[in-house]
């Protein structure tokens, strides 16, 4: 899997919780619960999605990892990577 | 027509869910109404064979009206009942049984038993079954959001969406109607809103809790947990405000015409923020005897069925204290208004590191800033201080919650 296609995923399943957010312009190094106003609650869905798609364990550790769409690319593929 | 809030007067019914001749139990989702938050499903509180319907599709109609008649197995047939033409109020002596509760009434519920998992009998409402069959959906590959994890129609609708275009589409494509309207929702939040301060005397009460150790419990316990099984400490907020109310029932009821009477059930509303703006608080029911990760379960379920427009009456109807939480953007303390005819609402602030003293020494700690605005003609500062105390004290032992 390509960054290009993690990003898909990513984008995909924050499409599923936000649909009116338009992530293509969401800068990739914000804070995605400010730039798209997203919960904790969504935030959990969001990890859930990427767990049962993607077959990655996610510990709540990590989640400060996956806040912008650069980090939780570079988190994926690593993870990706050794699964 | 049930009433499904505080200022709703009519609705509209935009959907049957099932038809004349089906079997029918005590909670299953039977039709959907157009109300001013949006389309909500109702339930049946009437067990029986539905005999026929009083409303027709896409009529409005006062809150109070008998939408069908459901016989209970074994009830005779009225010799000769008129039926009131649809669309009209229905004459008081009418031998239907209304489908649901008169308004805001709060039926005590039982425990409801946890979700089973591979549970040896499904349990699906009529409409699913019919929609699943038609569809050639296999039920038992379908998770239950319904009643105690009952499939229902939306469910199967679900996996129908899920399936994308390559269902058939020889079956007429039941549209349900537009989900949440905004507009219609703020006049409703205007109503009730205004209504609350125009009536009801608000005291407000703030307290600080140290809530580290429920975040040391949760990292812990979520730990060993899949995504989907962790917990948030909203879940446990709102189990600790459940047990508050057992022992203070003055903050969890209703005050109507002059009177207040507090509610046996403990039915937390949980507030809702909907995306694009709108807020909606539908009942939790039960949260008092819920264990933790069934609460959550549910909690979770509730915010995503209310923010895709799938809230149930019940839902709608039953709140008997509501909870709210504005703790994800930075808001260390929030003073909300009550949601008449309840006479309390519970608030929780951000979580925060703050400077603290623990036994004598100053330490970093986790603090939250529970605040409570409570109905001044049921209820004093000084109980209001105490029901706020033992939320604080329940919150100290997470793993009794």
């Amino acid at each position: 899997m390509t960054d290009a296609d993690i990003c898909k995923v990513l984008q995909e399943e924050l499409g599923n919780i936000a649909p009116e957010a338009d992530l293509a312009s969401v800068d990739p190094a914000a804070d995605l619960r400010e730039a798209i106003d997203i919960d904790s609650m969504d935030f959990l869905n969001f990890i859930t999605a990427l767990h049962h798609r993607l077959g990655i364990d996610i510990p709540e550790l990590d989640y400060p990892k996956l806040v912008t769409m650069d980090g939780a690319v570079k988190y994926i593929a690593a993870h990706l990577k050794v699964a | 027509m049930p009433s499904l809030g505080a200022d709703m007067e009519a609705g509209t019914l935009v959907e049957w869910l099932v038809k004349p001749g089906d079997k029918v139990k005590h909670g299953d989702i039977i039709a959907v109404v157009e109300t001013q938050k949006g389309a909500i499903e109702i339930e049946t509180f009437q067990a029986g064979q539905v005999e026929k319907f009083l409303v027709e599709v896409n009529s409005k109609v006062p809150v109070g009206t008998p939408l069908a008649v459901i016989r209970a197995e074994g009830e005779a047939k009225p010799a000769a009942a008129p039926a009131p033409p649809p669309g009209t109020p229905a004459a008081p002596k009418a031998a239907a049984p209304p489908v649901a509760p008169p308004p805001m009434q709060v039926p005590p519920r039982a425990p409801s038993p946890p979700i089973a998992p591979g549970a040896p009998a499904l349990r699906v409402s009529p409409a699913a079954r019919q929609l699943a069959a038609q569809r050639g959906i296999d039920l038992s590959t379908i998770t239950g959001t319904g009643p105690q994890g009952a499939i229902t129609y939306t469910d199967v609708e679900a996996r129908l969406g899920a399936a994308g275009a390559a269902a058939p589409a020889a079956a007429p494509a039941k549209k349900r109607a537009p989900t949440l309207n905004l507009d219609a929702m703020r006049v409703a939040i205007a109503a009730a809103m205004a209504r609350s301060k125009r009536e009801i005397p608000h005291y407000y009460l703030t307290h600080q809790v140290d809530v580290t150790v429920c975040e040391q419990w949760l990292a812990q316990k979520n730990a060993a947990l899949p995504p989907d099984s962790r917990l948030l400490i909203g879940a446990l907020a709102l189990k600790a405000v459940a047990l508050a109310c057992r022992r203070f029932p003055a903050f969890n009821g209703f005050y109507r015409e002059n009177r207040y009477v507090p509610s046996e059930a403990v039915h937390t509303g949980v507030a809702i923020a909907i995306r694009g703006g709108g807020l909606t608080a539908p009942a939790l029911h039960d949260a008092d005897k819920l264990a933790l990760d069934d609460l959550m379960a549910r909690m979770r379920d509730l915010i995503q069925r209310t923010r895709a427009g799938r809230i149930r009456g019940s839902e709608m109807s039953d709140p008997t204290i509501t909870v709210t939480s504005l703790g994800e953007r930075g808001v260390e303390a929030l003073y909300g208004i009550i949601y008449p005819p309840q006479v309390a609402i519970v608030g929780f602030g951000k979580v925060v590191m703050r400077p603290w003293v623990v036994d004598g020494a100053i330490g970093p700690r986790s603090v939250v800033t529970i605040t409570l605005s409570a109905d001044h003609r049921v209820t004093d500062g000084h109980a209001g201080a105490l029901f706020l105390a033992e939320i604080g004290t329940l919150l100290q032992e997470p793993n009794n919650l």
